[in-house]
């Protein structure tokens, strides 16, 4: 049985990784040409007139956060989308009466998530060497930040999707809480320029201990301390990858 | 010489389903299966068919019963009872930018099926089908019965024991549906146990060596299909006739067009005593048919009585 499982689990990873080059111009490219234009407009040009964060340029700083927003939304939107499509289009039934456990099936569908969000970040990365120059602290921990955040907003997109009836439900989390939370998350300044209530509110901050760990890789500096947040990502991604299969063993959403 | 029993392929024990508001879809359903058989699922629109079929093919959690395939039970061995199944659907459910090879080789994929091996099958499957061509052709842009043919050929590429078909030929017009029904009983004569739900009755007649009604949610009949059929009571056959004198007057028989008689015929009746009646009236016959489909008659008879 565990033969079966492997190749399922690769077919389901070859699907969603042929869709991802299939479509490259609405996967990849969006993502590159946004943020490229955050290293225009706010590093180049407004950045220019920032001083210094922590020893480091405006535009230095901000790097990590950009590449770290384009990781986050890719792997969101990625797995949110095609596994609500194989929802509506009812071809998640395909998987459903096949002998695929569902361990096999979200690791499928996460392999999509973690695929792009890897290349997209891979290309954003290129992309901000024109700005600034790549310096990287620690290339272990830039890996083990980009899988765990990825892996971790893989999981909200499958249960995003699960709960989603409707096209509009799956765009409500990004519009109204990806993009506040990564904007306050210290993608753009440093959360010790803030007043004591707003630092420690940015502390509830889920996204903000992801950009301070990948930052960290990168620059050696962080308003928070790595290992900690570290931990903290991977008992989320316990708790999200258990309530994955829960409401799939429930039949939340899938079943008829 | 004693006949070995065949295996069951699904045996379905005391199913029940409720759905959230009270409906009570399936009242406690019985039905066995055996390995061979084609078998014919009949019953009016929301009688439990695709309830029953939803909860075979694990698309359905059941309330209480249990569901048997091949002797795995689907809710405590499901990946081992799911590996026996190929299914139909009623509804397209593909997704229609995938290329149709691509459908099918990924089906074969879920079921552990290795890439070199269901990319010959899927060919062979396709040449069989006629739909070779189509291979690389994303299915939004295939006509009904190709796609009804596309999700066949899906169902059937891992080669399972078992074929589900939730209303195969609706929407297909007759020529397909004939040689849909060809091609179904070629694979029977290979081994594979057909269970289709229709609302074809002829489709039943014609393919069904067995057949149950399901209706409100319980089974009514169930048995082999000539068992059944000479269960009727009364068919209703039309005579055509060389001509009718104008004086004719009969209660047994009815006009219905020109020189168009209708008769019902009861258990003990025989079509000789009809035609000799008749010619005893200056009457000839010329040709004769049922009105309907038997099946459909005993389908009527059974639903309508409980």
């Amino acid at each position: 049985m565990w033969k079966v499982q492997w190749v399922g689990f690769k077919t389901i990873a070859r699907k969603e990784t042929v869709r991802i080059f299939r479509i490259w111009s609405q996967t990849l490219l969006p993502s590159v040409i946004t943020i490229t234009l955050y290293f225009l407009i706010f590093g180049n040009i407004i950045g220019a007139r920032l001083g210094s964060i922590g020893g480091y340029t405006y535009m230095q700083f901000i790097v990590p956060g950009l590449i770290m927003m384009a990781v986050i939304n890719n792997a969101y939107s990625n797995v949110v989308s095609t596994f609500f499509s194989a929802k509506f289009q009812r071809n998640i039934d395909e998987m459903l009466v096949s002998p695929l456990s569902f361990v096999a099936i979200i690791l499928g569908f996460l392999s999509g998530g973690l695929t792009r969000a890897v290349i997209v970040g891979f290309l954003v990365t290129a992309v901000s060497m024109f700005f600034a120059p790549l310096k990287i602290y620690s290339i272990s921990i830039v890996i083990l930040t980009i899988f765990l955040t990825s892996l971790l907003f893989c999981l909200c997109g499958i249960i995003n999707a699960i709960f989603a009836t409707k096209f509009d439900d799956i765009a409500i989390v990004p519009t109204f809480v990806l993009t506040p939370l990564t904007y306050l998350g210290g993608v753009f300044y440093s959360i010790d320029s803030l007043p004591i209530f707003w630092q420690r509110l940015s502390l509830l901050n889920p996204i903000l201990y992801l950009v301070n760990c990948f930052r960290y890789g990168f620059l050696g500096v962080s308003d928070i301390p790595v290992a900690k947040a570290l931990i903290i990502l991977s008992v989320v991604i316990a708790l999200l990858w258990s309530a994955c299969i829960h409401l799939l063993k429930k039949g939340v959403g899938v079943r008829l | 010489m004693s006949v070995m029993p065949k295996e069951k392929a699904i045996e379905i024990s005391d199913l029940k389903k409720n759905y959230s508001g009270g409906v009570e879809a399936l009242k406690g359903i019985d039905l066995t299966i055996e390995q061979g058989d084609i078998f014919g699922l009949l019953g009016p629109n929301g009688a439990g068919k695709s309830t029953t079929i939803s909860i075979v093919c694990s698309l359905l959690h059941p309330t209480s019963g249990t569901v048997k395939i091949l002797g795995n039970d689907v809710i405590k061995n499901p990946s081992e009872a799911k590996k026996h199944i190929g299914v139909v659907p009623q509804e397209f459910n593909f997704n229609i930018f995938e290329p149709c090879a691509q459908i099918v080789m990924n089906q074969a994929g879920y079921y552990g099926v290795a890439r070199d091996i269901s990319r010959k099958r899927t060919a062979e499957l396709f040449e069989q089908l006629g739909l070779s061509d189509k291979a690389k052709v994303p299915s939004i842009k295939l006509s009904g019965g190709m796609k009804r043919r596309l999700m066949i050929a899906r169902a059937l590429v891992h080669n399972p024991d078992i074929l589900i078909l939730d209303e195969p030929t609706a929407g297909v017009d007759i020529s397909l549906r004939r040689s849909m029904w060809t091609f179904l009983e070629e694979q029977n004569k290979k081994g594979l146990t057909i269970i289709l739900t229709t609302h074809y009755l002829e489709e039943a007649e014609s393919l069904c060596g067995k057949i149950a009604i399901i209706d409100k949610g319980e089974i009514i009949e169930q048995g082999k299909t000539q068992d059944l059929l000479a269960k009727l009571s009364k068919e209703t056959v039309i005579l055509y006739t060389q001509s009718i004198p104008k004086e004719f007057s009969n209660n047994k028989f009815r006009i219905v067009e020109e020189n168009t008689l209708e008769v019902e015929l009861h258990k003990d009746d025989t079509v000789l005593s009809v035609v000799k009646d008749l010619e005893g009236q200056g009457i000839i016959v010329n040709r004769m048919k049922n009105k309907s489909n038997r099946l459909e008659e005993l389908f009527l008879d059974v639903v309508e009585g409980h």
